[in-house]
C-alpha cells in the first residue's frame, strides 16, 4: 500500500516528530567529544608534515626538536617501523590484479602528498608537540607532483615506482541481452548524446575535526582507542591487526562525534600511532587534529572525471549506456576507497528501465593529493549526477521537457519488485507520483511559463528550473552481494534488546551515531514493539565493550539494518515473553494477544500480564516454564536480504544574473521517499542537511590544488562551505512507499538529499542559460565560472548569445542574494520552510 | 592555529595605549577587536612579541553629532555603526556597509578603527570612508594629526599611520538627502567582497569607492568626474577601472574584477539616482 501526502503513523509512536534525546546534552556543552576526555597523564602528539606534494626524504634530523622544552621523544618513520605488524588497511580489493602500495602511518622514504606524515613529536602539551613540530629539519628532493587524472594514467611520473604504473585498478561491468547489444544500440539509436562531467574533490569539513586518544592499561596490554570515529567494531579488527594486538586486547569507544560523512569511516594514520606510542611509553597518547590539519590529511570525497553516453529511440526511451570513469584515489589506498566508485556502478542508469544494454568501466589512479575515500553519498551522487545530467542533455538533443523525457522513462510504479538489467532488484518505487508531488510544489508548469515572458534577449536575470531523479542504493548491505563485490567484510548488523527487572529497557546496537539520532530513533521502535515509553528506552553504542558485535554506521545503513535488527530482537523479546506470560497465565502461547504492553488471553481480557510483571518474573526466575533459561534478553545478528531503496524527485530554480555570473537559487524542492519514517523531524533534518551538502558541492565548495599539489583551500576562509544565510530555504515534501524487503517499512535516508541535489541545481543553471547556447556549467557553478562559461558561449556565437553580449544598459531591477542597494539591506538570513505536501 | 608566544598589556586610556606601544618598540602591536590581527596571528602571519589591548579604553567608542560631520570614536563596533540613529539619519551608506561586514560575530568584535588600520583593499569600511572624503584623526607621542582618507593608505596593508600613532576618531562628512548604494558581491555572506562598490550622489557631485580593486582601496574619481562632466551612469561605469589595479585569486580574475567593478559602479549609480 502506497500512502500519499500524509506522515504514515503507524500507530502509538512510529511516525512521531519527536524530539531528539540527544540534543540537551549536545546543546548544553554537556556531551563530550573525544578532545574534551580528561586524560591525566597523557603525552600529545604532533606530526611532521610534508610540505611537498612529492618528495624524497633525504635526512631528517630531530635533534633540535627533542630537546626543546616538554618534547619526550621524537620518532620517523624508520624508527618505528618495527611497531607496525601490517600496513594500513585497504578493506576492498577491487580486483584481483588491483595495485596498492604499502601505506604506513609515517612515510620513510619519499612523502607522496602535502601533509603526509614523516615524524611524530610526544610531548607534555599539544603546544609544545606543535612547537617542536617546527624545529624537525627535513631535508626534502622534491620531485614533479601529478595532480591532474589524465596526466597520471599516462604515466609520465610515476608515484609509486615499485608498482611501475599510476594506474590501480580498472573494473567493468557489460550487461547485454546478447553481446554487441550495447554497440548495436548505439548504431541503431534515433538519439544519442555524449557528455563529460568532472566530480570536483571536495572536503567533506565535519564541525568536529578528528581526535584521538589511547589508553593503555597499566597491567596485560589491553589498551583503549577513543576516537571521532564512524567505526569503533571495524577500527578494533583493523588496528589489533595493524599493530599486532590481540584483538581482545583492544577496546575501541567512539565518544561524541560531531559528523563524519565519511571522513571518519576509516582506520587513520594518528590512530595507530597514538595506539602504538602509548604502549611504546605506557602512557596515554593523545592527538587533537587543527582545522587546516583535517583539510589536508582527512580524507577528501569524490575526484572523478566521467564520460556518459546514452543511445534512445525515436520517443526518447534510453536503450543503451555507457560509462567510462576515472577516478582518483589520491597518494594511497585508503579503507574502502576503491570500492567508492564502484558503488555507484549500478545506478548509472538511475530510475530508468534500461534494458539490458549497459557497458560500464572504471580505472582509478593515483595522484600526489590527499587520499580519497566515501564522502556523503559516495559513489551514487557521481552516479546521480551523470545520469541526471545526461538526461537533460539527451531532452535537448531530442527537443523534449526535460520532466516529460524522465516520465517516458521512468520504471513505472507497478513494476516493483523490479528486477534490473544488473540483476539486483529495487524493493519499491513510484516516480512518476514523487515527480507531480515535486512538480506541485515547484509550480514547474509556471516556472516554464515565466520563463517565455523573462528569459528574452538581452535579460539580465534568466531563469531556470533542474530536475533530478534519483535512486539511492543503500543500507549496505547484504552480505554476499558484498563479497561478489570483493569487500573484505559483511554488511549486517547486531542488536540486543535487554528488558530489566524494573521494565526499564536497554538496547545495544552495533550501529555507530554520530549525529544522526540514532538514540531517539531506536527508542521509537523499541516503544513501538514493546509499548513502552520511549523514555523508558536506553539505547548503548559506540563502544566495543558494551557493544562488541557491529558493523557502524556510514550508507544510509542505520535503521534498514541496524534499525531492523533492533525490532527484531524486540519480536524474540516478544516471542520468550509470551512463554513466561502463557506459563503464568495458564494458557497457550497461541492462545495471547500482547499489545499495549501487555499479554491478553484471548476472550478473557480479565486474564493479562503486563510485560513489566514478566520482566521481574523473568529476573527472579522463581516460577519460569522448564527450560526457559532466566532474563528476558534478545540478540539478533541482520544480514539484510537485499539493500534498501529510497528515491524521490528534486526540483530547483533558479534565477542566474548574466552580467555577474551569480546564480540566486529561489526555490528548491525535495520530494524525499524513505519508506514509513520512524520520526519525520530526524528525516527532514536528514534530507535539509543533505540538500545543503549537495546544493555546496554545486555552487561552492572544491578542493583547489595549485600544479605542484599545494591545497589553496585549506582554511573556512577559502574552502567555501555555505553558511545558513547562504542557502535557500528547502521545500520538503515526501510520499511514503513502505520497503517490502523489512517488518518496519523502512529505508534509509542519511544521503538522499545529497544524491538529488547537484544535479537539479546545475541543471537549473543550464536550463537557464540554454538560450545563450549554454549546454554546461562545471561545479562549483562559482560567479566567476558561470561567467566564463557565458562569455564562451557568446564567443560561440548563438543569435541570441550575441544580442545579449552588446553592452545595454537599462532598468536593472532588483538585486542579487548578496549585493544590496540603498534602502534595502537586510542580510537574507535561513528560512527554514518544511512544507510538506498534506 | 597556535599564535607564537606574545606579551599583552592593557591601556587605560588613548595617552597610556601611545605611551605603551612607544615603551615596547617595533614588534608592538595595538589590539582592539582583534578580528584581523588574530587570525594573522594564529597563522604565524604576524608575530608581534606585545599586544597593546586597546578594546576597553570606552572613551573612544561614540557616534556623535559633529555639526557639518559625525564624529565615531576608533574602538567603535561594527555593529554599532550598523544601528546608530545619527548615522541612519546623515551618512547611511556608511551604516549600511557596516551592515555587510562579517557575520553579527564579527561585527560585535571588530571596531572601525581597527579595519581602517589594518588598510586592508578588500575591508568594506576603508573604501566606503574613501568615497565619503573622510577624515581620520590619529594621536601620537607628538599629539593629535587630521589625515584625509585620500592621503591615508599606502599599499596593500600599509597607511600613513606611525607605528606609535593610535587612531582615535573618524570624521564623516554628513551627506542628508545624498543617493546611495553599496554593492558589495561575494559568495558567502560573510565573506570579504570579491568586489565591492560604495556610491553616493547628491546635487551633481558623486563619489564612488572601490573594496578590493587595488592593493589599496580605490577612489574612482574618473567616474565621478565623467558624470560631473555629464556623462551618462553607463558611460561613467565605463570609467570605474580607470584608478584600479586589481590581482586575480581563487573568485576572480583581473578581468573579471575589472568587469564586476564596472557592473556594480553602474549599479550603484543608477541605485543612487533612483
Ligand atoms: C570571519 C571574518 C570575516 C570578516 N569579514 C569582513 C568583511 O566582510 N568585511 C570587512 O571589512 N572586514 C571583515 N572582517 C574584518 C573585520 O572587520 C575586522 O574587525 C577589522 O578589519 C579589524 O578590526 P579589529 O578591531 O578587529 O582590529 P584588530 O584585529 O584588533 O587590529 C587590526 C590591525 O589594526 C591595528 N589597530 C587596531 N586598532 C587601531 C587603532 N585604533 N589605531 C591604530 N592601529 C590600530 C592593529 O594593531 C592591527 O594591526 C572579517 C573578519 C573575520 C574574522
Amino acid at each position: 500500500m502506497t500512502v500519499t501526502d500524509s506522515p504514515t503513523t503507524t500507530g502509538g509512536v512510529l511516525g512521531q516528530r519527536l524530539l531528539r534525546k540527544e540534543d540537551p546534552a549536545l546543546l548544553t556543552g554537556e556531551a563530550k567529544f573525544t578532545a574534551d576526555l580528561a586524560i591525566p597523564g597523557a603525552l600529545h602528539l604532533a606530526l611532521v608534515r610534508s610540505p611537498h606534494a612529492h618528495a624524497n626524504i633525504t635526512s631528517i634530523d630531530t635533534s633540535a626538536a627533542a630537546a626543546m622544552p616538554g618534547v619526550v621523544a621524537v620518532y620517523t618513520g624508520a624508527d618505528l617501523m618495527d611497531a607496525w605488524g601490517a600496513p594500513m588497511p585497504c578493506a576492498w580489493p577491487v580486483t584481483e590484479d588491483m595495485k596498492n602500495p604499502p601505506h604506513y602511518p609515517l612515510a620513510t622514504e619519499s612523502a607522496k602528498y602535502v601533509g603526509d606524515g614523516v615524524a611524530a613529536v610526544l610531548a607534555t602539551n599539544d603546544t609544545a608537540a606543535r612547537d617542536a613540530v617546527e624545529a624537525v629539519d627535513v631535508t626534502w628532493e622534491p620531485l614533479e607532483a601529478v595532480v591532474d587524472l589524465e596526466d597520471s594514467l599516462a604515466d609520465r611520473v610515476v608515484i609509486h615506482p615499485d608498482l611501475g604504473t599510476n594506474r590501480s585498478y580498472t573494473w567493468d561491468l557489460k550487461v547485454e541481452a546478447e553481446e554487441g547489444a550495447v554497440d548495436r544500440a548505439f548504431a541503431d539509436a534515433a538519439f544519442t548524446v555524449s557528455e563529460r562531467y568532472v566530480q570536483q574533490r571536495l572536503i567533506p569539513m565535519a564541525m568536529e575535526p578528528r581526535a584521538v586518544a589511547a589508553v593503555p592499561q597499566p597491567f596485560g596490554g589491553d589498551i583503549t582507542l577513543y576516537s571521532a570515529t564512524q567505526i569503533p567494531h571495524i577500527l578494533k579488527v583493523m588496528s589489533a591487526l595493524t599493530l599486532g594486538i590481540p584483538e581482545h586486547q583492544v577496546r575501541v569507544v567512539a565518544p561524541a562525534v560531531g559528523g563524519g560523512f565519511g571522513s571518519k569511516l576509516n582506520v587513520y594514520a594518528e590512530e595507530l600511532l597514538c595506539m602504538a606510542l602509548a604502549r611504546k611509553h605506557a602512557v596515554p597518547v593523545r592527538w587533537n587534529e587543527t582545522r587546516s590539519e583535517n583539510a589536508q590529511a582527512t580524507i577528501q570525497g569524490r575526484g572523478q572525471i566521467q564520460h556518459i553516453e546514452l543511445a534512445a529511440d525515436a520517443d526518447g526511451k534510453v536503450v543503451a549506456m555507457r560509462v567510462r570513469l576515472l577516478a582518483d584515489m589520491g597518494a594511497y589506498l585508503q579503507l574502502v576507497a576503491p570500492g567508492i566508485p564502484l558503488l555507484g556502478a549500478f545506478l548509472y542508469a538511475g530510475v530508468y528501465d534500461l534494458p539490458q544494454a549497459y557497458d560500464f568501466s572504471c580505472t582509478a589512479v593515483f595522484t600526489t593529493l590527499t587520499p580519497t575515500d566515501a564522502y556523503r553519498g559516495a559513489g551514487r551522487p557521481e552516479a546521480t549526477y551523470a545520469i541526471e545530467r545526461a538526461m537533460d542533455a539527451l531532452a535537448a538533443e531530442i527537443g523534449v521537457d526535460p520532466l516529460e523525457l524522465r516520465r517516458r522513462n521512468y520504471i513505472q510504479a507497478d513494476a516493483y519488485p523490479y528486477t534490473a538489467f544488473t540483476g539486483l532488484v529495487y524493493d519499491s518505487a513510484n516516480h512518476p507520483q514523487g515527480a507531480d508531488i515535486a512538480a506541485d510544489l515547484a509550480d514547474y508548469a509556471g516556472v516554464r511559463q515565466r520563463q517565455t515572458s523573462q528569459n528574452v534577449n538581452g535579460a539580465t536575470k534568466r531563469l531556470g528550473i533542474g530536475v533530478s531523479s534519483y535512486f539511492e542504493m543503500c543500507g549496505l548491505a547484504p552480505s554476499r552481494v558484498l563479497a561478489s563485490l570483493a569487500y573484505s567484510a559483511g554488511g549486517w548488523e547486531a542488536a540486543t534488546v535487554r528488558v530489566l527487572p524494573t521494565s526499564k529497557v536497554q538496547v545495544v546496537t552495533g550501529s555507530t551515531p554520530h549525529g544522526q539520532g540514532h538514540e531517539t530513533a531506536w527508542s521509537m521502535i523499541v516503544a513501538h514493539k514493546l509499548g513502552v515509553s520511549p523514555d523508558d528506552v536506553d539505547v548503548l553504542h559506540s563502544d566495543t565493550a558494551i557493544s562488541p558485535l557491529g558493523m557502524d554506521t556510514y550508507g544510509s545503513r542505520s535503521l534498514p539494518v541496524g534499525g531492523v535488527a533492533v525490532a527484531m530482537a524486540c519480536d524474540k523479546v516478544i516471542d520468550k515473553a509470551a512463554q513466561i506470560a502463557a506459563h503464568q497465565l495458564e494458557a497457550d502461547v497461541a492462545d495471547l494477544d500482547f499489545a499495549g504492553g501487555a499479554f491478553t488471553v484471548k476472550g478473557s481480557p480479565d486474564r493479562s500480564m503486563p510485560l513489566a510483571a514478566i520482566a521481574f518474573e523473568a529476573f527472579t526466575a522463581h516460577n519460569l516454564p522448564d527450560g526457559l533459561e532466566p532474563n528476558l534478553e534478545a540478540q539478533v545478528s541482520y544480514d539484510p536480504p537485499n539493500f534498501s531503496w529510497p528515491f524521490g524527485t528534486h526540483m530547483c530554480v533558479v534565477e542566474v544574473d548574466v552580467e555577474t555570473g551569480d546564480v540566486e537559487v529561489l526555490k528548491y524542492v525535495a520530494v524525499d521517499d524513505c519508506g514509513v519514517q520512524v520520526n519525520p523531524l530526524i528525516v527532514e533534518g536528514q534530507v535539509h542537511g543533505g540538500v545543503i551538502q549537495g546544493l555546496a558541492q554545486a555552487l561552492y565548495e572544491e578542493a583547489v590544488y595549485d600544479s605542484e599539489g599545494n591545497l589553496k583551500t585549506s582554511t573556512l576562509a577559502e574552502y567555501m562551505v555555505p553558511a545558513a544565510s547562504d542557502v535557500p530555504p528547502v521545500t520538503m515534501g515526501h510520499s511514503v512507499t513502505p520497503s517490502p524487503t523489512n517488518s518496519l517499512g523502512v529505508k534509509g535516508v542519511g544521503e538522499a538529499g545529497t544524491i538529488g541535489a547537484a544535479p537539479a541545481v546545475i541543471n537549473a543553471i543550464v536550463d537557464a542559460l540554454s538560450g545563450l547556447g549554454v549546454r554546461d556549467v562545471p561545479m562549483p557553478a562559482s560567479p566567476f565560472t558561470v561567467w566564463k562559461v557565458i562569455n564562451e558561449a557568446r564567443a560561440g556565437g548563438s543569435s541570441d548569445a550575441t544580442d545579449a553580449a552588446g553592452t545595454e544598459v537599462g532598468d536593472h531591477e532588483g538585486v542579487t542574494a548578496r549585493t544590496t542597494v540603498g534602502g534595502g539591506g537586510d542580510e537574507s538570513t535561513a528560512n527554514e520552510e518544511n512544507g510538506s505536501t498534506s | 592555529m597556535i599564535p607564537a608566544a606574545f606579551d599583552y598589556v592593557r591601556a587605560g586610556s588613548a595617552e597610556e595605549a601611545v605611551e605603551l606601544i612607544g615603551q615596547h618598540g617595533e614588534e608592538a602591536k595595538f589590539l582592539a577587536g582583534g578580528h584581523s590581527l588574530l587570525p594573522l596571528m594564529r597563522l604565524r602571519l604576524a608575530q608581534p612579541s606585545v599586544l597593546v589591548d586597546i578594546g576597553r579604553i570606552s572613551d573612544l567608542s561614540y557616534i556623535r553629532d559633529a555639526g557639518d560631520h559625525v564624529a565615531i570614536g576608533a574602538l567603535t563596533r561594527h555593529s554599532e555603526i550598523e544601528h546608530s540613529d545619527v548615522l541612519a539619519q546623515h551618512v547611511p551608506l556608511l551604516a549600511h556597509a557596516a551592515s555587510q561586514v562579517g557575520d553579527p560575530q564579527v561585527r560585535h568584535r571588530g571596531t572601525i578603527g581597527g579595519s581602517l588600520a589594518h588598510a586592508d583593499p578588500a575591508s568594506d569600511l576603508p573604501a566606503t570612508t574613501l568615497a565619503l572624503g573622510a577624515t581620520y584623526v590619529a594621536q601620537g607621542p607628538g599629539g593629535t594629526r587630521e589625515i584625509a582618507a585620500a592621503d591615508f593608505f599606502e599599499s596593500f596593508l600599509m597607511s600613513t599611520l606611525a607605528a606609535d600613532e593610535l587612531l582615535t576618531e573618524i570624521r564623516v562628512p554628513k551627506m542628508d538627502g545624498a543617493g546611495w548604494s553599496f554593492q558589495k558581491f561575494n559568495r558567502r555572506a560573510q565573506d570579504w567582497a570579491i568586489v565591492g562598490v560604495a556610491a553616493w550622489r547628491r546635487n551633481g557631485a558623486a563619489g564612488v569607492g572601490l573594496v578590493n580593486m587595488a592593493s589599496t582601496p580605490v577612489l574612482a574619481t574618473s567616474v565621478a568626474s565623467a558624470l560631473a562632466g555629464g556623462a551618462s551612469i553607463a558611460d561613467a561605469a565605463e570609467q570605474a577601472a580607470a584608478e584600479a589595479d586589481p590581482t586575480a585569486d581563487l573568485n576572480a580574475s583581473v578581468e573579471y574584477r575589472i568587469h564586476l567593478a564596472k557592473v556594480l559602479t553602474r549599479r550603484a549609480l543608477e541605485a543612487a539616482s533612483a
